[in-house]
């Protein structure tokens, strides 16, 4: 089942062209790395695939079950060192898109931010404050809030920058269960070639244009695979 | 007790009361998310802004009011989207809209009547001033904004925690934004008249900023801002009637003395 299909999909800020041309589809259970250098416009493709920004050329076409909303991880805040808020708070919000005009959370809502956290490993720490818990753990309470938004379908921006190495295996592993459990179709971006690589079925490279689209065998074979590829391994070797 | 008897037979100190307490808790209700969203500045610019239009209306022998409402609320949104655009630095715009209509006002009151009592009244606030009419404005647009509040609890802490995943899960920033801009218009301007211009953007921040010392929950800091902010206002309301201060500056006092306690317990848990 096709979840999200974008043709020929373009954005522009001010004026300048951010992202131009891209053209990929991710179907339910797939896994699918964006990689690319920094101001490729990863994160504003990511922007445009929220429908946070209209789309300056091209058409997105989004599955009839992302309608009620795709579970998403931002990158880590600065602003949240200071901010006061529980873990069941921070999850809750989650299920926002389920409220309609119903102005507060329900038993259900309730429920189901237990058992995404739970499903983290984290349900202990539901009364903790979110400010206080290591990079690791707001980022598995920031995930279980993405499962509260969202059944099918993971989109996240840059995950592990902000984690020590142990924090992004574990990291990436939990990331995987989902994947394999709920059968849940990720898509993320990466500065983390090696990983991305290991990980992800299918690459997505963008350099404003799109490079390259498919398997990530097919993609090890192109070109600029290799080199990123053997960039990766470098990296990961020093 | 017999204090309290006194201070209540008087009509104009039943209004101040309820006028205060309204704009108390509608402060303490908004000023969290003012505070997390980087928003404390734009307060205290909408409060400058507030001053301007007062002096117009003096000239204008109007009813304060009626001008401050529509103008203070145009300059919320006006400053709301600066923030978001790259066209002025957000806090240099803020700056220059606050000064530019403090100047306004002091020039307006100087050609006009000069400083005068009523002016200074609502730079630094009174309790004599309430009338009944703006007494039933206030109680209204009060109760609308903890109405509001209430309903929107939950997006108002989405989008303050998260805006870009709140607008992914299809709770928009914009409007929830723009509700919190016009709450907060319309808090500065009925506190105004008990606060004072200059001072009713510390009932916003402090009461916030004391909360988050010692509490780790959206809704724990909001309980305890609106507990504080009824306490410092009852206090500071006494202490103004007994002594002869100012409402507004011995209110804001007490808030800062707040401030302070809560600060240092932070700092000794921290300790221990």
């Amino acid at each position: 089942m096709q979840l999200l299909h974008c043709e020929n999909l373009s954005f522009s800020y001010d004026g300048k062209v951010a992202v131009k041309d891209v053209t990929f589809s991710i179907s339910s259970g797939e896994y699918i790395c964006i990689v690319g250098e920094n101001g490729s416009g990863k994160s504003t493709l990511v922007k445009g695939l929220l429908q946070l920004h209209p789309p300056s050329g091209g058409t997105l076409r989004l599955g009839d079950c992302l309608k009620g909303g795709i579970g998403y991880l931002p990158q880590q805040k600065t602003s949240w060192k200071h901010f006061p808020a529980s873990v069941l708070e921070v999850t809750l919000s989650g299920c926002l898109n389920r409220m309609k005009l119903r102005p507060f959370y329900g038993k259900k809502e309730k429920q189901q931010a237990m058992e995404n956290l739970e499903r983290m490993g984290i349900a202990h720490l539901h009364h903790h404050c979110f400010r206080e818990l290591s990079g690791g753990q707001q980022q598995r309470v920031l995930l279980a809030r993405a499962l509260c938004a969202a059944k099918h379908l993971l989109i996240l921006d840059e995950p592990i920058a902000s984690l020590d190495p142990i924090a992004a295996k574990e990291f990436y592993e939990q990331i995987q269960r989902l994947h394999t459990e709920l059968h849940m179709a990720v898509l993320m971006v990466s500065h983390d070639m090696k990983n991305a690589l290991s990980y992800g079925k299918k690459i997505l490279h963008l350099d404003t244009k799109q490079l390259f689209f498919g398997t990530t065998d097919a993609y090890l074979a192109t070109g600029a695979g290799q080199r990123f590829g053997e960039r990766g391994q470098q990296i990961s070797c020093t | 007790m017999h204090l309290i008897q006194e201070m209540f037979s008087y009509p104009f100190m039943q209004r101040a009361f309820v006028v205060g307490i309204l704009v108390s808790l509608c402060a303490a209700l908004l000023g969290p998310s003012m505070v997390l969203k980087r928003y404390a500045m734009i307060g205290d610019g909408l409060s400058h802004v507030g001053f301007g239009t007062l002096a117009a209306a003096t000239m204008l022998h109007t009813a304060p009011l009626a001008i401050s409402l529509p103008v203070v609320i145009l300059a919320a949104f006006l400053l709301l989207r600066l923030k978001e655009s790259s066209f002025l630095l957000p806090d240099a715009a803020i700056a220059l809209i606050s000064t530019a209509s403090l100047a306004f006002g002091v020039m307006v009151i100087s050609i006009s009547t000069g400083m005068n009592t009523d002016v200074c009244n609502y730079l630094f606030g009174t309790i004599l001033g309430v009338t009944q009419k703006e007494l039933w404005l206030t109680v209204c647009l009060s109760l609308f904004v903890i109405l509001a509040f209430l309903f929107w609890y939950h997006r108002i802490f989405s989008i303050t925690f998260d805006e870009i995943f709140a607008s992914a899960v299809g709770c928009s920033a914009s409007i929830s934004q723009g509700l919190l801009a016009l709450m907060t218009a319309l808090t500065i301007v009925l506190g105004m008249r008990t606060m004072g211009a200059l001072l009713i953007s510390s009932l916003l921040v402090v009461p916030a900023l004391t909360s988050m010392q010692v509490f780790g929950s959206f809704r724990a800091v909001i309980l305890c801002s609106i507990l504080l902010s009824l306490i410092c206002f009852c206090i500071g309301l006494m202490v103004s009637y007994v002594c002869a201060t100012p409402t507004g500056a011995s209110i804001s006092l007490l808030h800062i003395i707040c401030f302070i306690c809560f600060f240092a317990f932070r700092k000794i848990k921290e300790r221990m």
